[in-house]
């Protein structure tokens, strides 16, 4: 059955407008969960607020079960669903540069147009500077293409490269989230702030 | 101070707001095969800017030839585009709804609003180079990657969260 893009069971263009709408679900959920908040987002690196931490990994291992119990019911079909290609060096240097721009900038893509959505100013300017810096790399990419493409290993899962079955990885995802969930309520009274 | 208190109640417990993304994030899955995203958006509007200002740099560009292969028809008109704009409608829902529309340059008292601004704007342009690098940011590479169990997804995850702990101390002083 699923993923209904890919076996042709709607339109593109009923692909499009259901995007519209998953898009509409993200942002309000983003938004009510406080992601439109910079300081708030902020509180996960200081231990005032691990909204970011609870919602993140609560929502990875709700798509990921969900994943797996729809290719076990048979409604989805997993080997068309896209899994992001691994090019180890460019996943490690681009996601270290994101981390100075999240504790720098406080937003990250997402969060920034939900803070937009509610007017935060901040969250503009930070949108105009994402375009910047993709404008950069694309003016540059003869110089970084090197790096980008370096150390590619194709489209591995996490549970293969660790030899352990796809149910196996996520029973352990789980309980280390609940580990960390813990971690979470204990840093929130450890490091109380009254307002921001 | 008492606005502040009323607004944090507002906010949806944080489990169940995971399991809602959780949910919309598999929902995306099930409809495109693909997951949520959000600095593929950023890369259409540059792709579709530079191309129209200037063409023939733009047919010079290797970043954009690379995408006009792999894309077929208008850059604006994918997938990730009109799921963020989907963002900005749902977000300014939720706000209203909430009473949290403002205008307003949020910032820690203890920096000016100008250099709020400059940092977001400093953040940005990294977080928006560092997208590209890593072929995808929070929502498209470590969200959705993780939901995937894509090993790149976990490691830039990793990183991401990693390099900002790492890096909270020195900053501290614009947040707390």
């Amino acid at each position: 059955m699923g993923p209904l893009a890919i076996n042709e069971i709607i339109s593109e263009n009923t692909n499009l407008f259901l995007a519209f709408v998953v898009g509409i679900g993200f942002g309000f959920v983003l938004e009510s969960s406080g992601f439109s908040s910079s300081r708030k987002l902020a509180g996960v690196f200081y231990g005032y607020d691990m909204v970011v931490l609870k919602v993140f990994f609560t929502g990875a291992i709700t798509a990921m079960l969900g994943l797996l119990f729809f290719s076990l019911f048979g409604w989805v079909d997993l080997n068309l669903v896209y899994v992001n290609p691994t090019y180890l060096t460019s996943a490690i240097i681009g996601g270290v540069i994101m981390g100075v721009g999240f504790i720098i900038g406080g937003y990250c893509p997402g969060t920034s147009f939900c803070g937009l959505s509610i007017g935060k100013l901040d969250a503009l300017v930070f949108i105009i500077g994402l375009f910047i810096g993709v404008g950069i790399f694309g003016a540059g990419f003869n110089w970084w293409e090197g790096v980008y493409m370096a150390e590619f290993l194709g489209s591995p899962k996490i549970s293969t490269a660790l030899g352990l079955t796809d149910g196996v990885f996520a029973l352990i995802l789980i309980l280390v989230a609940l580990g960390m969930f813990r971690g979470a309520e204990w840093a929130e009274k450890k490091f109380p702030r009254a307002e921001y | 101070m008492r606005k502040s208190t009323s607004s944090k109640t507002k906010y949806l417990n944080p489990y169940l707001g995971g399991v809602l993304l959780g949910l919309i994030l598999l929902a995306a899955n099930f409809i495109s095969g693909r997951g949520l995203g959000a600095s593929g958006a950023i890369k259409s509007g540059v792709v579709t800017a530079v191309t129209a200002v200037n063409h023939s740099a733009a047919e010079k560009s290797t970043f954009i030839k690379e995408y006009m292969e792999s894309h077929s028809g208008s850059p604006m008109k994918n997938w990730l585009v009109f799921e963020m704009l989907g963002v900005l409608v749902g977000g300014f829902l939720s706000g209203a709804l909430a009473g949290r529309l403002k205008l307003q340059v949020e910032h820690s008292p203890g920096i000016t609003s100008n250099k709020r601004l400059l940092l977001a704007l400093t953040g940005g342009i990294l977080f928006g180079f560092g997208s590209q690098l890593g072929r995808g940011c929070t929502s498209g590479s470590a969200l959705s990657g993780m939901a995937v169990l894509s090993l790149g997804g976990f490691v830039t995850m990793m990183a991401i969260f990693g390099t900002a702990y790492g890096l909270a101390y020195f900053f501290r002083k614009n947040w707390i």
